[in-house]
C-alpha cells in the first residue's frame, strides 16, 4: 500500500480545513473503496483526513414531509431504518441488492457516491486509463468490455458508475447536500455525477475543497409502486450488469407519474425526464413501457462485449414495470 | 458503529502524523498499539497482536476470510485502517470460546462438517455469529443471501448453511437445498 499522513477531524470545518492545507488530501469515511485503491495504488493522497468522527450519523424526518441522511450514515443502517424500510423501500432493496453484508455494514451513502468504477483497466495500474491518468488512452474502447456502458460513453471513457444506491437514489430524486469553504450548498441528484467526455478523471461535480455532510429525499418515496431488479453474473454480491429503480404513482392503471433510473449502463445512474413524461396520462401496459425504454435507451451503442446490454436493459425495465405495479407477479408465477 | 472515543491519544498530537497511537479491546483486552497510518486492522490483528485466526485471503474485500466483529458489526478487516477504528472493541475467532467450551457457531460448524481445508471457516464463523445478532435471518435463502460475502473455495455451502440454521434454530430445508431457486 502506498504511504500517507493521517489526520482525524471531529468538526466538518476541521475537516475542510485540513483537507485545504493539504494538496492531495483525500477524505476517508468507511473506506471499503479507498483502501482498496490505496492498495491497488490507484490512488495516492498524501494525506488522508479521517471523517468518522463527524455527527454525520443521522437519519431523520425534514420539515418538507422528506428524509435527510447523514453522509456517514452505514448502508446497513440506512437499508434497515425504520423510517426508509417504510416510506423509501425502493432505497432499502437497491442498497441490499448491493455489495455483501460485511461491506454495507462499513460502507457510508457519501462514499457511495463517490466510489469508483470497477472497470478492470482503471484497476490495472499497468494499464492506460483517461480516467486514472488523463491523456494516457481507454484500453477498453476495444477491449475487455462486458461491464462497459452502451450510454454516454465518450471516446475517453466507457466506464459505469458501480452503485446500486446511487440508482435508488436517482429514481427518487435525492438532493446532495455538501460543505466546502465558501459555505454549504445543495445539487440535485441528477446534477451530481457527471459523464465522462474529455475529462472522465472527474466522476462528479463535486468541487476538490467540498464534503458530502448529506442525502434528502422528497416527500414522494414511492412506497406503494416500486421495484428494484438488478441483472448480474451470480446471485449474490456482484455488480449490475443491467440494474433498474422504478417509482410508480398511479390512478388506477392510468400513470400519474413515473420514475425510472438505470444502472450499469453509464457514468452515471441514467435517466430521461423526457422520456418520464411521455408516459404520464397513458395506460400503464406492456406497450407503454416499451416506448418508453425505447426512448430512454435512444443513442445505446454497444462495444465488443457489451452489446446485450441494450435488449437486456428493455426487459429488465419491463420486469421492474411490471413487478412495481403487480408486487403479486412473483409470487404467482410456477 | 460507536464512535465516541473523543480523547484518544491523538486528539493530542500533531495535526498530521505518519504513526497513529491507537487503543483497541481485542477479545475482551485492552491493548496499545503505536502503528503506521496505512496499516489494515487485518494486519494489526495477525502481525501486531499475533491473532493469525482471521485470515488473509484476496486482501480486497471480496472473500470475507478477514471477517472480524468490530463494535459489534461484522466487516472486512482488510478495508479497514487501524487507524480510523482506533478505540472499537473487536471480537475475531480467538475471543468466541469461553475457556475450553466452543461457541454455539464453532459448534455446529463441527456437527456439520462445515468446512474442508479451513481457511474461509474463522471469517465464516464471526460473520454468521454477527449475522444472526444482527437480526434479519429468518430462512436458508436468507443465511444464502447475507454470507454472501464469505466465499468458500471448497464449497462447503451446503453444510455452512445447515450448521447456521443450526445455531440459529431455524428448520432446515425439506429437500436439503442446494440453494438453487427456480
Amino acid at each position: 500500500m502506498n504511504r500517507f499522513s493521517y489526520s482525524r477531524a471531529s468538526a466538518v470545518s476541521q475537516a475542510l480545513d485540513q483537507h485545504r492545507a493539504h494538496a492531495g488530501a483525500a477524505f476517508i469515511a468507511g473506506g471499503t473503496n479507498l483502501v482498496d485503491l490505496l492498495r491497488e495504488e490507484v490512488t495516492h493522497p498524501a494525506l488522508l483526513v479521517d471523517i468518522n468522527r463527524l455527527p454525520l450519523r443521522q437519519i431523520e424526518a425534514t420539515g418538507a414531509g422528506g428524509l435527510k441522511i447523514g453522509a456517514l450514515a452505514t448502508n446497513s443502517a440506512v437499508a434497515y431504518d425504520d423510517m426508509v424500510v417504510r416510506r423509501y423501500p425502493l432505497l432499502a432493496k437497491a442498497i441490499l441488492a448491493g455489495a455483501s453484508a460485511q461491506i454495507r455494514n462499513a460502507a457510508t451513502v457519501g462514499g457511495n457516491l463517490l466510489q469508483r468504477t470497477r472497470c478492470h483497466y482503471f484497476y490495472d495500474a499497468g494499464t492506460p486509463c483517461n480516467k486514472r491518468e488523463p491523456g494516457t488512452g481507454c484500453p477498453a474502447l476495444e477491449g475487455v468490455s462486458r461491464i462497459h456502458a452502451i450510454l454516454g460513453a465518450s471516446d475517453q471513457c466507457i466506464a459505469v458508475h458501480p452503485s446500486d444506491m446511487c440508482v435508488a437514489l436517482a429514481a427518487l430524486d435525492a438532493t446532495v447536500h455538501l460543505a466546502g469553504k465558501d459555505g454549504t450548498r445543495t445539487l440535485a441528484f441528477a446534477d451530481f455525477h457527471r459523464l465522462p467526455g474529455d475529462t472522465p478523471n472527474r466522476d462528479s461535480n463535486l468541487r476538490d475543497d467540498e464534503l458530502i455532510t448529506a442525502i434528502e429525499l422528497p416527500k414522494q418515496g414511492f412506497a406503494t409502486h416500486h421495484a428494484y431488479v438488478k441483472v448480474r453474473d451470480r446471485a449474490s454480491y456482484a455488480f449490475a450488469l443491467v440494474s433498474a429503480a422504478v417509482g410508480v404513482e398511479l390512478d388506477g392503471d392510468t400513470i400519474v407519474n413515473a420514475h425510472c433510473a438505470l444502472g450499469g449502463v453509464a457514468h452515471k445512474p441514467w435517466r430521461d425526464p423526457a422520456a418520464e413524461a411521455s408516459l404520464r396520462g397513458q395506460r400503464l401496459d406492456a406497450a407503454s413501457v416499451r416506448d418508453f425504454s425505447a426512448m430512454l435507451l435512444r443513442g445505446a451503442q454497444g462495444r465488443r462485449d457489451n452489446a446485450f446490454k441494450i435488449e437486456l436493459s428493455a426487459r429488465v425495465i419491463a420486469r421492474a414495470f411490471e413487478l412495481a405495479t403487480q408486487p403479486s407477479f412473483e409470487e404467482s408465477t410456477p | 458503529m460507536d464512535t465516541s472515543t473523543a480523547g484518544t491519544a491523538l486528539d493530542l498530537a500533531p495535526s498530521e502524523v505518519e504513526r497513529v497511537p491507537v487503543t483497541f479491546e481485542i477479545n475482551g483486552k485492552t491493548q496499545r498499539f503505536d502503528v503506521e497510518a496505512w496499516t489494515t486492522l487485518l494486519d494489526l490483528l495477525r502481525e501486531h497482536c499475533h491473532l493469525s485466526g482471521t485470515k488473509k485471503g484476496c486482501d480486497h474485500g471480496q472473500c470475507g476470510a478477514c471477517t472480524a466483529i468490530v463494535d459489534g458489526q461484522r466487516i472486512n478487516t482488510c478495508l479497514a485502517l487501524a487507524a480510523v477504528h482506533d478505540g472499537a472493541t473487536i471480537t475475531t475467532i480467538e475471543g468466541l470460546a469461553n475457556g475450553d467450551t466452543l461457541h454455539v457457531m464453532q459448534q455446529a460448524f463441527i456437527d456439520h462438517d462445515a468446512f474442508q481445508c479451513g481457511y474461509c471457516t474463522p471469517g465464516q464463523i464471526c460473520s454468521a455469529v454477527a449475522m444472526l445478532d444482527e437480526g434479519h435471518v429468518k430462512c436458508a435463502d436468507d443465511v444464502r443471501e447475507l454470507m454472501s460475502g464469505n466465499l468458500c473455495r471448497c464449497g462447503a455451502y451446503t453444510n455452512i448453511v445447515a450448521a447456521i440454521l443450526d445455531a440459529a434454530d431455524l428448520p432446515h430445508e425439506q429437500d436439503g437445498g442446494a440453494g438453487v431457486r427456480s
